[in-house]
């Protein structure tokens, strides 16, 4: 049960992290496409959304691998090896991604940083969707506590490739869906965001389907789960948040917009994780026969019961101080 | 060179790069909130320019220092996972809560970095001493994982197996104590006379500056109280590794037969085969005296261990000496400048006393360093002390000279960007401040 528990708080940061760190990734994207008359500005909006929550949003990573490997560290560690050259390209995109973002703040060469942060910024998420989609494959294997399937297994298949372009798509049209209420007081530059984000919503469509099909041979544990009587359910309810995010702004309604996009994001992600419950890495390696001994279970429950009373509030200000309107 | 080692050299190389944003990020915090908060009770306007400055220094240094501790947080799976499989779940718990503190620290620094016209002054000051706490406490977090590694506790090898598990008795294990308070006073150390010596080295050009005499006022004040204690501290931990790891000790003092009345080796070129050193100052009784304050203790040699369980003598040894030659030089200094304001009752501003300053600004990281290759050199051939080799954690992975290559490639340029950014921000603006009380007031 503490395990799950353990999953449970896991997969909320992992949501948190796309929400908050993905929208950042986004927004680099969008900072590296930045083109017309207003361009400048575009990249200055961008930056001035994400700066005073930047580092915050970052943490939620080293959350969900902390949370990882000290509740689950056989999982942890097979992850680790199985998917060590993506996890690797990943964390260089961190890397430079942090870095260049600063440095474009204090270096008169700003526009250079800016094209490294917007790339880092591309293939980063790029890079967590196929980890991501991979674990599900089911072609990582693991026999007696080893990987038996190499370095190779899973990540570069169809379906964790799809998977992907689809977190890649979904953070982008985030942080444009954000940006609209970022800009309100700059019309055009709010036109500018409207229309990238109802574009880049549109282009989810065809690429969420394209995860879909190639689920069938490509994840077939999870492609067997998402026909499960709750699979429907949530995909009603994803679909109706994604299609009211779009019509919301259609009609402006940047706020609704907001709360739908964020729907449709924590849906996806929960539906994933419903999906791949109980495996950590399909089909060997799940929350059962990874998990720490209960002992360090329920420690970890219980700093993470203390830790969110310290930390929700602390992030409410951050966001209160930064996100209210003046 | 094997992947094994390239494994080594790019945690090596990792931490050594994380350490002095990690040191930094600890140590400035501090000074910023102090600065803040003489301007809150004083009104002087130079030390809100001197926090304002500081924290566009610190912003740059924390955000770098946040995404190599990332690195590391990956590459501890990603390098050593048979490491990661057996402790995680008895160490993890100290990242975890370094998580926390680490989220509050990225939380208010937000908030202080760019509040300034959003909230209140008190209010702002309160969040920079929350960023400087919780900078603390993730060092300290840390810092108990890794004495974890070097005195490991809180568990029992039944049959191969660890079981029992407790990972607060882990996160209090033996080394614990002396390891966090030694950690954390270094990073206050190194804060101190780098900071110093960035200031000392305008007032040379321009003695009456306030901004700079505000500025290294505050730098010596935390150097000097912290370094006698950081000598202090230093003292316990010698003696507590002795207890605790031997051997450790042992290769860092260049210690190879056990005995009584043994004396301190300083320097010298240990010679493993004819268990020697070669041109080394000898100190009769030293060692005996440092490690249990009795000139006639037997203190145990290299040559009750197996050889196979022998650090690197040399590189641990030199290592120990850097580090120890490099506390006493700051302790000379900040015994010069307590004098010089005993006597005179002001800011010491004697030329020598600030040249010294500029050339000692790199000693605390120097000291960091070479104490953390005695550290994590010492241990080995252990990962964990006595339980497992850092062999058998190595990931099976082929090919590592690959990330090596491109991490260390990455960080000497980060390096060098970030040197460049900070004597930028320093130069361009530099003197702009110099004597107008009222030219610079809260935003």
């Amino acid at each position: 049960m503490l395990e799950v528990i353990v999953a449970i708080f896991i997969l909320a940061s992992l949501i948190v992290y796309a929400l908050m760190g993905g929208a950042d990734f986004g927004g680099g994207v969008w900072n590296l496409l930045a083109f017309g008359p207003s361009a400048k500005r575009q990249r200055e909006a961008i930056a001035d959304a994400i700066a005073p929550i930047w580092e915050a949003n970052h943490v939620w990573l080293i959350l969900v691998i902390v949370l990882l490997f000290t509740g689950f560290p056989r999982g942890f560690a097979t992850m680790m090896t199985a998917l060590n050259i993506p996890m690797t390209v990943m964390l260089l995109g961190i890397v430079l991604r942090g870095s260049a973002f600063v440095f474009r703040k204090y270096d008169v060469r700003e526009r250079h940083w800016s094209t490294l942060f917007g790339m880092a910024s591309f293939f980063t998420p790029l890079f967590q969707g196929i980890i991501l989609g991979a674990l599900t494959t089911g072609q990582i294997r693991v026999e007696q506590g080893r990987v038996v399937t190499g370095f190779m297994a899973g990540w570069l298949t169809p379906f964790a490739l799809s998977c992907g372009v689809f977190a890649l798509g979904l953070f982008t049209f985030l942080a444009a869906t954000y940006l609209t209420l970022d800009t309100q007081d700059d019309r055009d530059l709010q036109d500018d965001f409207r229309r990238r984000s109802l574009w880049s919503g549109l282009a989810l469509a065809p690429i969420a389907l394209m995860v879909f099909l190639t689920s069938r041979k490509g994840a077939p544990a999870m492609y067997h789960e998402l026909t499960r009587w709750w699979a429907p359910v949530l995909l009603v309810w994803t679909s109706l948040c994604a299609g009211a995010a779009l019509i919301a702004i259609w009609l402006r309604r940047f706020v609704v917009a907001r709360l739908a996009a964020i729907g449709q994001v924590t849906l996806i992600l929960v539906g994933w994780g419903l999906a791949q419950f109980p495996n950590l890495v399909t089909p060997d390696v799940t929350v059962t026969n990874a998990a720490a001994p209960e002992f360090t279970l329920r420690l970890l429950v219980i700093a993470l019961g203390f830790g969110a009373i310290l930390l929700l509030p602390s992030l409410a200000y951050l966001f209160y101080i930064f996100k209210r309107r003046e | 060179m094997s992947d094994f080692l390239f494994a080594r050299s790019q945690m090596a190389m990792s931490l050594a790069f994380h350490i002095i944003f990690a040191a930094l990020g600890i140590g400035m915090p501090l000074l910023m909130a102090i600065a803040e908060g003489m301007h809150l009770r004083t009104k002087q306007p130079v030390y809100l320019e001197l926090c304002k400055r500081w924290a566009k220094g610190t912003a740059i240094l924390f955000a770098v220092g946040a995404v190599s501790g990332t690195v590391l947080s990956f590459e501890l799976g990603l390098l050593w996972p048979g490491f990661m499989e057996h402790a995680g779940a008895i160490i993890g718990m100290p990242f975890s809560l370094e998580g926390f503190a680490f989220f509050t620290e990225a939380t208010f620094l937000g908030v202080y970095l760019y509040g300034w016209k959003r909230i209140s002054p008190l209010l702002h000051w309160l969040s920079g001493v929350v960023v400087a706490i919780s900078g603390i406490l993730s060092g300290i977090f840390v810092v108990t994982a890794n004495a974890w590694m070097n005195s490991p506790a809180g568990f029992k090898i039944v049959g191969g197996n660890i079981t029992d598990i407790d990972p607060v008795a882990a996160m209090l294990n033996p080394a614990s104590l002396h390891e966090v308070v030694h950690m954390t006073v270094a990073a206050l150390v190194a804060t101190g006379f780098m900071v110093a010596a960035v200031h000392a080295f305008f007032l040379l050009r321009e003695r009456s500056n306030p901004f700079h005499r505000g500025a290294l006022g505050l730098a010596l004040a935390v150097a000097c109280i912290s370094t006698p204690l950081q000598i202090l501290s230093g003292d316990v931990s010698a003696r507590a590794v002795a207890r605790l790891q031997p051997a450790k000790l042992a290769a860092m003092e260049a210690h190879y037969r056990t005995q009584a009345r043994a004396p301190l080796v300083i320097g010298g070129i240990p010679q493993d085969q004819t268990m020697t050193i070669d041109y080394a100052l000898e100190i009769p009784r030293g060692l005996s005296l440092l490690t249990a304050h009795d000139p006639n203790a037997r203190v145990v040699g290299l040559e009750e261990f197996p050889r196979d369980q022998w650090p690197n003598v040399r590189v641990v040894h030199w290592s120990f000496d850097i580090m120890v030659g490099s506390g006493m030089l700051m302790l000379v200094l900040t015994l010069c400048a307590d004098m010089s304001w005993l006597k005179y009752r002001r800011l010491p501003d004697n030329k020598w006393l600030l040249r010294g300053l500029v050339a000692a600004g790199p000693l605390g990281f120097l000291g960091i360093e070479t104490g953390w290759v005695v550290t994590e050199l010492g241990r080995q051939p252990w990962i964990i002390y006595g339980v497992m080799r850092t062999r058998e954690a190595v990931t099976p992975m082929p090919g590592l000279v690959a990330p090596f290559v491109i991490f260390t490639a990455v960080y000497f340029v980060l390096a060098i960007v970030v040197v460049y950014l900070l004597c930028h921000q320093f130069l361009e603006t530099g003197n702009l401040v110099a004597v107008q009380p009222s030219g610079v007031t809260r935003a």
